[in-house]
């Protein structure tokens, strides 16, 4: 096992490496002047000139790329020219807030997965079978910023039950940041009426992203169980009288959960897209919401380091992944431990 | 001679149709994947035909006409103005043609290269070749298809073509990933060695051995892509790192309708169903191929 996670790991560093040099390489070629992007049409060309040189843009691609790989390994990743502020000290306030947004979804998609998913296997055929269906092809079919205007017009605009946009009412002042994560903040600032704020901000845009990932767990979740149902030890267990309850949590469940673990990772990195979507809609004071600004104003250096959290995340998530499956799959754990 | 030509061709234009038919009486069982062609030929024809149908085609453009701003759905307005008085109806049906444009240029530039660094990295399995494909590839992969597609865009300059562009190099990896592997497990299949063996060239071997073998995933893939390329070329103009305004664009009219919310909702419900309509009748199509194909894999 450890032999496993120790080559996945020395596989994602090659091929993190690789997205680094290509993602360099593009922000390098494409036409125009960074430095003159970064300090507008007023700068003298002099300074323009002092820029260059500051960022190495006057040397070949070969030693601005050491450079800038030398600063990356100390945890230097440039100044943004959009903030003006170093890309670490930027990524670290609005990282927390997309985190939050995301893991709130997560949570959300698989408990309203896993139900639908259970409901839909054992009132096979029935109406709601056919609703979670029909929900699972529109879901595929909605782009997740649409999910997030209709939620934001139907609730929010409309019938006035949820707030609509940012992380807390305009007017009320933020607890200190600790974690960064705004409810468990407000809890330690002692104020659970925060809490319950941010709980009501959260709620619009964590549905965005997760209406999607419920309809198809759902539908991964339905067909894996009415696989497993027709399994011998199944009709063995129901033979010999085990309560149908306990049959579906022990028995069935366990194993039909292993498909919907297998598309996490997938999961996460459609999680991560569509978040730049949903924060913009809403307004979210996010990472990926950071992250657009930096890219609509060609902030080289906050792009490469963006596309890199995400690649890192992306390569984490999956490890953390194949581990779980590992654990829960005795074939695969066989499988690898032999290989 | 020339009527023994005339004789194999006509036998083997009996045996298409037959190939033909069989597959649509499969494809034809699920009436959702018949419901989705006919949706998606309407779509096509009016895209198409966009200049004659749309009421007022000039509204496509940069057309101001202040007094019809914001006017609500009417008999003269099906779908309602916009804010500077554009009939949102024309401008969706020209919509149309830009998603359908993007879909098709993303896929004629990622398909081609993605199939033929699939067939080569697949054939020449275990040596340099097939390593260096592979691992560029996996670079490729290493963040997801949008983030990569959006950075690409912003750091080009935004626009229809670009977003094409950067969405395109975003889509290869899936192609030569899906090639590769069908190629890699057909590569020591005695019709390969045997072509081999008789000196048979390598183009020959890898179009016209394996890659016929490779046409059912593929064309399933690419009617299910379309959708998503659709998807993500909305995406990316409703960012702002896609098609510029007055291009009618439904991504970027969705961006310019949101801000109208609640009170002009037309401006973005009509837009927004539009592009749910495209996607989810590209989906159904890609369902029922993929029930043609697979049945004939086996």
């Amino acid at each position: 096992m450890a032999k496993y996670i120790a080559l996945r790991l020395g596989q994602s560093i090659f091929v993190l490496f690789g997205l680094s040099l290509l993602i360099f390489f593009i922000a390098r070629v494409v036409p125009g002047d960074p430095a003159r992007v970064a300090l507008g049409n007023l700068a003298t060309e002099e300074q323009v000139q002092k820029l260059r040189a500051e960022m190495h843009l006057d040397r070949p691609f070969a030693v601005q790329y050491y450079y800038w790989l030398k600063s990356m390994l100390r945890g230097d990743l440039g100044k943004s020219l959009y903030t003006q502020r170093p890309v670490t000290t930027d990524l670290r306030q609005y990282i927390p807030a997309t985190l939050e947004l995301i893991l709130f979804a997560t949570l959300i998609s698989l408990v309203f997965g896993q139900v639908t998913g259970v409901l839909a296997g054992y009132f096979r055929n029935s109406w709601f079978d056919n609703l979670s269906r029909l929900a699972s092809y529109l879901g595929v079919a909605t782009p997740s910023f649409v999910v997030a205007i209709l939620l934001l017009f139907i609730f929010s605009q409309l019938l006035k039950l949820a707030p609509s946009v940012g992380r807390l009412p305009l007017m009320v002042k933020a607890p200190p940041t600790v974690t960064g994560f705004m409810i468990i903040d407000s809890l330690l600032a002692g104020r659970p009426d925060l809490t319950l704020l941010a709980l009501k901000h959260l709620v619009l845009p964590a549905f965005s992203l997760a209406v999607i990932h419920i309809a198809q767990e759902g539908r991964i979740t339905r067909s894996s169980l009415i696989e497993n149902v027709q399994k011998d030890y199944i009709i063995a267990h129901e033979v010999h009288g085990i309560r149908p309850t306990k049959l579906v949590f022990k028995y069935l469940l366990k194993p039909s959960i292993i498909p919907t673990v297998t598309v996490m990772g997938l999961d996460f990195a459609f999680l991560m897209s569509n978040a730049f979507l949903v924060e913009l809609v809403f307004f979210w004071p996010g990472f990926a919401r950071y992250a657009v600004n930096a890219m609509l104003s060609k902030d080289l250096n906050a792009i490469v380091a963006v596309v890199l959290v995400i690649g890192v995340t992306f390569a984490l998530v999956n490890l953390v992944v194949d581990t779980i499956i590992t654990f829960l799959d005795p074939a695969i754990r066989i499988q690898r431990r032999g290989g | 001679m020339i009527a023994e030509h005339g004789v194999r061709i006509w036998a083997a234009l009996a045996r298409r149709r037959r190939g033909l038919a069989k597959g649509w009486y499969k494809y034809s069982r699920n009436s959702l994947s018949v419901l989705g062609l006919v949706v998606l030929v309407l779509i096509g024809l009016t895209a198409g035909l966009a200049p004659y149908i749309a009421p007022y085609p000039e509204h496509a453009a940069a057309y101001t006409n202040f007094r019809e701003a914001g006017l609500p759905p009417s008999k003269d307005h099906l779908f309602g103005t916009d804010r500077v008085g554009r009939d949102v109806l024309s401008r969706v049906i020209f919509g149309y043609r830009f998603s359908l444009l993007l879909g098709i240029v993303v896929l004629s530039l990622a398909v081609p290269s993605g199939v033929v660094l699939g067939l080569l990295g697949g054939y020449y399995n275990g040596t340099w070749i097939e390593v260096l494909i592979m691992r560029i590839t996996d670079v490729f992969l290493a963040v997801p298809p949008l983030v990569l597609a959006m950075s690409i865009a912003a750091m080009l300059t935004p626009n229809l073509f670009n977003a094409m562009i950067a969405i395109s190099l975003s889509w290869w990896p899936w192609y030569c990933r899906l090639v590769y592997s069908v190629t890699a497990s057909l590569r020591n299949q005695f019709f390969v060695r045997e072509a081999e063996l008789t000196g048979a060239s390598r183009m020959h071997i890898l179009f016209k051995e394996i890659l016929p073998n490779c046409f059912g995933p593929i064309m399933t893939k690419v009617t299910l892509d379309m959708g998503i390329a659709i998807l993500m070329g909305a995406s990316l103009s409703f960012i702002g790192l896609g098609a510029q305004p007055p291009t009618p664009d439904l991504g970027t009219m969705l961006a310019d309708g949101a801000k109208r919310l609640p009170s002009e909702w037309w401006s973005t419900i009509f837009p927004a169903l539009a592009i749910v309509m495209v996607i989810l009748a590209f989906n159904l199509v890609g369902d029922g191929l993929r029930d043609v194909f697979a049945v004939e894999e086996v």
